[in-house]
């Protein structure tokens, strides 16, 4: 079908309109960590002068960088052992005959819905008694438990399109259950672990509630709670610099995922959570 | 749930094979079969083990905590209260105005996603030009920290600081209720547009091509091949995007925690619930907000399990 200059409009300027309304809130931000103290109160768009002064203030300052090494180690921490049990509950699900197998996906589905202060006042009770409050584990457990139902979803649908033949005939070769599943499964279900691993990241990286409730020092606050308790200088200064160029930093990730793995993330959300 | 196994397994040594309508095709609990669930439940257990301990225990442990009058400031005072604190809670007029404001955060910004992620689902999956380009740049949103674009946000719209307030005659609209509600939403909607464009692009891309290439044929224009291929074909993904946004903006917390804090009156009932907790330090009353919550949201997705006949996401996964 040939495309006529009036389709070719018509999309050039769908594009452009998504691509402004997406990146002004970006530069917004990106522009103002770049603008000296006395100009924030300037409201013009872009920064009259540039500085990197907001940049080097937040990373040579433990308040934003013990933060920043919490996020990615009880990040990290959590979605390497959520992939993994998920992906043995998704395997179990995908491919063996056992009973329960509809009571653990509607348990998954309603923690996916969950509303997490639900769980805030009773967990905030639980770890200070078990000295888990203020500690990485005390946010990598439920992260745990709330990054296992997308994996296991978006497993689960990945598992269902492997050849098990090829399980079959492992096992006919003499291979038990389990070694069939070390040697010859787990390896063609590695792009399925590797898509829900970034967004089980992504889920650790951005949450904010359990990250200001669990914790109330540097030692295992993250980088989007560490944002939330800034100060200025002094009483009467807003970090207002020093927030936006910690909000960039923790953007600069995240602007890395999603260009080396759009097409796996957007193949995960759509496999995994929709099978319509 | 054991059901199928129990009857299978009763069943199977006296009665003909056709009986068997389970899906087993070996005979039930030879030894294979009694070794694959085995491992099946191994396989299972680390993951079950940690949605038990960190949802299910808190969660009963929540509703005991409810049924108690107890005060951090004063943890030797606590006892039990029967269902005072859920009386005190609904009969607040700050329940109510939090339950206010989430409904109204959550119903206007599920519907301006829904319109607005449709045309971005359209522009992903059809545009001629750059759409990988396209998909990645609408990723971001998707993907960005909800506090660091909440800090964007409230610079943009503080007085002398902000583009948005000099644009608007150096505006402070953070300062009254429905100008922050909508600034609130807006938020709320430029960030989660992507997720829902996702979940209903893998609707958009279930309509088959033919279909739509029929209707051209026969002359039908593009508004009308929308509503009526498009759109009804569609109306499984759109369910399932609507009960996981309209679950997940009713639990609005970090959008709102950055803008207002829950001043002037825009506070939703996770704010509520927070600030009982670590501002008035009170578990009891704490608690029975978390459960009121909780059951607003369990009704909430039994109304589009069970009430539109949305496909539970994943239940064919469990055949």
């Amino acid at each position: 079908m040939a495309v006529t200059t009036k389709q070719k409009a018509g999309w050039g300027a769908a594009n452009t309109v998504t691509l402004v309304i997406i990146a002004i809130p970006l530069l917004w931000i990106a522009s103002l960590s770049f603008k000296t103290p006395a100009a924030i109160t300037d409201p013009s768009f872009w920064p009259a002068q540039w500085t990197w002064g907001n940049y080097s203030g937040i990373l040579t300052n433990s308040t934003f960088v013990r933060p920043l090494v919490n996020s990615i180690g009880i990040g990290l921490i959590a979605t390497l052992v959520a992939v993994v049990f998920a992906s043995m509950a998704a395997y179990a699900v995908a491919r063996l005959a056992m009973p329960g197998k509809r009571l653990l996906v509607a348990g998954a589905l309603l923690i996916s819905i969950f509303p997490q202060i639900s769980l805030v006042t009773p967990l905030y009770n639980i770890e200070r008694s078990m000295g888990l409050f203020n500690t990485w584990p005390g946010l990598i457990i439920p992260y745990i438990a709330f990054g296992l139902p997308m994996a296991v979803y978006i497993l689960a649908a990945f598992f269902q399109q492997i050849p098990w033949q090829l399980e079959k005939a492992a096992k006919v070769d003499g291979a038990t259950p389990w070694q069939a599943f070390t040697k010859v499964i787990a390896p063609l279900a590695a792009p399925g672990m590797v898509t829900s691993a970034i967004l089980v990241f992504m889920f650790c990286w951005n949450e904010f509630l359990f990250a200001i409730s669990l914790t109330s020092t540097t030692s295992a606050r993250t980088a989007p709670a560490a944002l939330a308790f800034f100060s200025g200088g002094s009483q009467f200064t807003t970090p207002t610099g020093p927030i936006a160029a910690a909000a960039v930093v923790i953007t600069i990730p995240i602007i890395i995922f999603v260009s080396v793995f759009q097409r796996r993330i957007v193949s995960g959300l759509t496999s995994g959570a929709v099978k319509g | 749930m054991s059901t199928s196994t129990q009857t299978a397994a009763v069943a199977a040594p006296g009665e003909a094979p056709a009986k068997h309508r389970r899906r087993y095709k070996k005979p039930p609990l030879s030894q294979g079969a009694r070794a694959e669930r085995k491992l099946g439940l191994l396989l299972c257990a680390p993951a079950v083990i940690v949605m038990i301990g960190v949802a299910a225990y808190p969660i009963c442990y929540a509703v005991y905590l409810s049924l108690q009058k107890y005060n951090l400031a004063f943890p030797n005072a606590a006892k039990f209260v029967g269902l005072d604190n859920y009386g005190a809670v609904l009969s607040s007029p700050y329940w109510w105005q939090a339950l206010k404001v989430t409904v109204i955060i959550t119903v206007f910004s599920v519907l301006f996603e829904l319109v607005l992620g449709m045309a971005l689902a359209e522009v992903m999956f059809r545009t001629i030009f750059g759409r990988g380009f396209m998909r990645t740049i609408a990723l971001i949103p998707y993907g960005i920290v909800t506090v660091a674009a909440a800090y964007g946000w409230l610079y943009a719209w503080t007085p002398n600081e902000g583009y948005l307030s000099a644009l608007f005659g150096n505006s402070a609209p953070l300062t009254s209720t429905v100008p922050s509600l909508a600034i609130i939403i807006l938020a709320e909607v430029w960030k989660t547009t992507p997720f829902m464009a996702l979940l209903l692009l893998s609707g958009l891309a279930q309509v088959p091509g033919d279909l739509e290439k029929a209707a051209k044929v026969d002359g039908a224009t593009f508004w009308q091949r929308f509503t009526r291929i498009t759109l009804p074909l569609m109306k499984p993904a759109i369910l399932v995007a609507l009960l996981f946004r309209s679950a997940d903006a009713f639990r609005i917390f970090d959008n709102i925690y950055v803008l207002t804090g829950g001043g002037h009156n825009t506070y939703s009932v996770s704010i509520l619930g927070y600030d009982n907790l670590f501002s008035a330090l009170n578990l009891g009353i704490g608690s029975a907000i978390s459960i009121l919550i909780f059951i607003c949201v369990a009704i909430m997705a039994g109304v589009f399990i069970w009430g539109f006949g949305v496909k539970a996401p994943g239940a064919d996964l469990a055949k």
